[in-house]
């Protein structure tokens, strides 16, 4: 088949370094690649295009990029999955991520985050002169997360590295929760609790916004996301509460179990640890002022919703440990 | 300057495993790939490793009599007997970095079947058990503080009177070029896998390290014997695993015809990997396959199996060949996948020339002689990556550094790259020349071969290099010159090409996977012996060196 490739380049020796769009027509097999295209104008048209790539069989992690918008592996994305009907597809480097030159991003911060979540086990106590004995359910379960191939895909898509720097990001957090979640890491219950510390702290577990991009963009089903929220629950199962990722869960929750609807005024005043914390609240005013002056101000008085014992019926049957017949009274995380 | 007690080039398990053992050993280390070392191909390793665990009613001695065996009985009998003694040791290290082996009812480490071996001694992570070991053996490497330089190509090795003084680097990123002051090294390089085409192997397996060792003065030894591995899926040539017949999987012929049954009736689809590879090229010569492929089947297995053991081949069946195994069989065929020979090295990876070392699949120790075993060479990488590091710690006590001109050696460096650049545009491209390379090594190097298809492709290599000496780089940049590493890495597999061809027309019998049509009985009164490569005047000098026997007599080889 004749395709077009649109791709965007980048060259920082040019005199006035800017990206730029440029296209290639190329003769491929049916079945072949994006990688395969890129290859063969590498190899065939133009010396200088640049990208990084190596096992063609999505294990190396190398050739992660943007095509037609969205972070992927070129070598496991088919050509006639992402063709238009020009028969034209686009391709970008990586988001995220500093370009260096054309499609080869610098990964320096990504590396930088997975060392920050210090990415080796450490077991406590005395090896066993054999192998640990673990389940093998538990080990297919860490299975399905040392998958990941740091082919960074899940970083170049997320929306909260895009705007803060910051954030530790889905891959490093998904490499932390391979640990977490480890009956060989930590103490004799296998529970590694300076790393549940360190990862509620800001730019941690709680800096998620949910918004599902890095388990789209994962090519190894990681889902970075669900890791994310299951460290958040093991965090919170170890006592790491005092911290406005788990306030705000524990106020959202007590609000609607108790009420039917979300009590957006105590919401984040309970977030941020209650009234007693006069800097936050401070720091809310300005926000409180805009919404008093624009009508968005939510009522003082919290009311129930109609029926709501058929709400609290529902929070009882789900999780009847938390919520007893006292629901609404006692934060569901003591 | 940049200085090392112990430098490292090639990151994968093997390299990675020495250098945390060389730092382990209170050596200043580094250790420097021209990737990242994650994107190493360890990564490839599908079905597992193994080790015969005794606490299972296994024994190291039936280990080793497997994989004698399986090498045609042309490894080296003593080596063979470090790496199985060892397996175990290096099997239960890895579990304890962390290694997410899958299980056995009991909680124990699972096992699975594998090709040539008697019973099941391979261990495993899915069918993404060297992507598994590899990313441990990286987070091991942080711990380590040892030094990475990441991304930086080697351009050469500096040795002067014989004795190793480090080497130049490219920093790929910068287009910087370095040089680095070491005691000792070790190469960690990897295989030569794209020296053919197709090749299981990814991209950057170009036989860097082999060649510069070559090219040192070192010997490449038994370089003639190139696995071809018998599941390689049509058009791309990508492996799927041994463990897909390790898990029950049959070979079938397009009338559906289990044919293994002719070549090995006892062990059928689990023989050897160069003896299934010879089978289905003779049914795919005699019309008995479809488009050049036999098949795969795995429809018998399960979906549930295949979902826990065997997922990322079944994705890649579909994503590169719109196949899904669950529900009908994959075309594969016989492909280039692992070359047992190598940088001939003593069982502490010492090479013949002071203070150079090699481990992995660019050496030889030997401990696959004329066939490997599926999953020895994870095996291999981690026992002689690890007594390597130590070694060349300890060696590097005693050794000085050379004090070379870093000045003039660097310079040197960018002049021979600058006039790289600065050839005129003939039309020619490296790609073209690799490609012409890599077809006449499938054609003529391949599973069967014979004293013609040999000295074709020897008359091709010597056409290519000729093209190769005059071919134009078309990038200028410094910034991250990918055009110029390719070219430099097509200089080094053509040095490595010359190597493999004249090893195979040397060997005039068959034995292993060098399958002569022209001699196919194997000739142990003539040809129980190692042969040796070394650069001379005009190519590769032959000489020989004589096999270890130890306790395991030779006997024919049936399965």
């Amino acid at each position: 088949m004749d395709v077009t490739v649109k791709i965007k380049r980048f060259d920082p020796e040019a005199d006035h370094p800017e990206s730029y769009w440029q296209e290639y027509a190329v003769a491929l097999p049916d079945n072949a690649t994006v990688l395969d295209a890129l290859i063969k104008i590498r190899e065939e048209q133009d010396g200088t295009l640049t990208l990084r790539c190596s096992c063609r069989s999505a294990i190396c992690g190398s050739c992660a990029m943007r095509i037609n918008g969205h972070a992927a592996l070129a070598c496991k994305t088919a050509l006639s999955r992402v063709l238009d009907g020009d028969n034209a597809v686009v391709v970008e480097p990586a988001g995220v991520m500093p370009v260096v030159k054309d499609l080869t991003v610098n990964f320096d911060p990504f590396w930088d985050k997975i060392r920050a979540v210090e990415p080796y086990l450490q077991p406590q106590g005395a090896e066993p002169a054999g192998e640990y004995i673990a389940s093998n359910e538990s080990m297919l379960h860490l299975s399905g997360v040392t998958a990941c191939i740091m082919c960074g895909a899940c970083v170049s898509d997320c929306t909260v590295l895009e705007v803060d720097p910051t954030f530790l990001g889905p891959a490093a957090l998904a490499k932390a929760y391979r640990f977490t979640a480890d009956p060989r890491d930590g103490n004799r219950e296998g529970v590694s609790r300076e790393r549940l510390h360190q990862l509620s702290e800001p730019t941690g577990i709680w800096d998620c916004t949910r918004c599902n991009e890095c388990v789209e963009a994962c090519p190894k089903g990681v889902a970075p996301m669900d890791r994310i929220m299951a460290l958040r629950e093991q965090a919170v199962n170890a006592g790491f509460t005092r911290n406005n990722g788990a306030r705000h869960t524990s106020a959202f929750t007590e609000s609607v179990g108790h009420s039917g609807r979300l009590d957006e005024l105590m919401l984040p005043i309970k977030s941020v640890g209650g009234i007693t914390n006069v800097g936050a609240m401070l720091s809310y005013a300005p926000v409180g002022w805009r919404a008093l002056t624009h009508g968005k101000m939510p009522p003082l008085r919290h009311k129930n919703v109609e029926n709501v014992e058929n709400v609290r019926r529902l929070f009882r049957k789900l999780e009847p440990d938390l919520y007893g017949p006292e629901i609404g009274k006692s934060s569901p995380f003591g | 300057m940049l200085e090392h007690d112990v430098l490292v080039i090639g990151a994968g398990l093997a390299g990675m495993r020495a250098a945390i053992a060389a730092r382990a050993n209170g050596a200043n280390t580094a250790i420097i790939s021209k990737v990242h070392p994650v994107r190493s191909h360890s990564n490839a390793a599908q079905g597992g490793i193994n080790a015969a665990l005794l606490d299972r009613g296994d024994d190291w001695e039936d280990h080793a009599y497997d994989t004698i065996k399986g090498s045609d009985f042309l490894g080296d009998q003593d080596a063979i007997e470090v790496m199985c003694r060892s397996a175990g040791k290096a099997l239960i290290d890895m579990e304890h970095m962390g290694v997410t082996f899958n299980r056995d009812d009991e909680g124990k480490l699972g096992t699975r079947a594998f090709g040539g071996q008697r019973r099941a001694r391979t261990f495993f992570v899915g069918d993404f058990t060297g992507q598994a070991l590899l990313h441990v053996m990286f987070e091991q490497l942080i711990k380590s503080g040892v030094q990475s330089y990441e991304e930086w190509f080697v351009t050469s090795l500096i040795i002067e009177d014989g004795q190793v003084g480090g080497v130049t680097a490219l920093e790929i990123r910068t287009g910087q070029l370095h040089a680095i002051r070491a005691k000792t090294i070790i190469f960690c390089t990897g295989g030569c896998g794209r020296l053919f085409e197709p090749s299981t192997n990814a991209l950057i397996v170009t036989g860097d390290g082999m060649a510069l060792a070559y090219n040192a003065g070192a010997g490449l030894m038994d370089m003639e014997m190139v696995q071809y591995h018998p599941t390689t899926l049509a058009g791309s040539g990508v492996l799927l695993s041994e463990a897909a017949r390790g898990e029950g999987a049959y070979l079938r012929d397009k009338n559906g015809n289990r044919f293994m049954e002719k070549y090995a009736p006892n062990m059928m689809e689990l023989a050897s990997r160069d003896v299934v590879s010879r089978a289905e090229q003779t049914e795919i010569n005699a019309g008995n396959g479809i488009n050049g492929c036999v098949f795969l089947d795995c429809t018998h297995l399960g979906e549930a199996l295949i979902t826990e053991k065997l997922s990322q081949i079944r994705e890649i069946g579909i994503d590169l060949a719109g196949v899904d195994m669950v529900r009908e069989p994959v075309p594969i065929r016989p492909g280039m996948h692992y070359i047992m020979g190598g940088i001939k090295t003593d069982i502490d990876g010492q090479t013949t020339l002071p203070g150079v070392y090699a481990a992995g699949e660019c050496a030889n120790v030997s401990v696959h002689g004329g066939n490997r075993l599926g999953a020895n060479s994870l095996l291999d990488t981690i026992v002689f990556g690890e007594r390597s590091g130590n070694h060349a710690a300890e060696a590097s006590r005693s050794i000085p550094f050379l004090p070379f001109n870093e000045q003039e050696v660097v310079s040197r460096e960018e002049q021979r790259i600058r006039e790289m650049l600065e050839r005129p545009d003939n039309g020619d491209r490296w790609g073209n020349i690799r490609l012409g390379m890599g077809e006449s090594m499938v054609g003529n190097v391949a599973v069967y071969r014979d004293h013609q298809s040999v000295e074709e492709a020897i008359r091709d290599l010597g056409q290519l290099r000729d093209r190769y000496a005059q071919v134009p780089v078309h990038n200028k940049n410094r910034v991250f010159n990918t055009d110029l590493v390719f070219a430099l890495e097509l200089g080094y597999m053509l040095d490595v090409a010359d190597t493999i061809a004249v090893s195979a027309l040397d060997r005039k019998e068959s034995r292993g996977a060098q399958a002569r049509t022209d001699y196919p009985s194997r000739d142990d009164e003539n040809w129980l012996k190692h042969i040796v490569a070394k650069k001379g005047e005009v190519g590769p000098e032959i000489s020989y060196l004589p096999v270890t026997i130890t306790k395991w007599e030779l006997e024919e080889r049936k399965y």
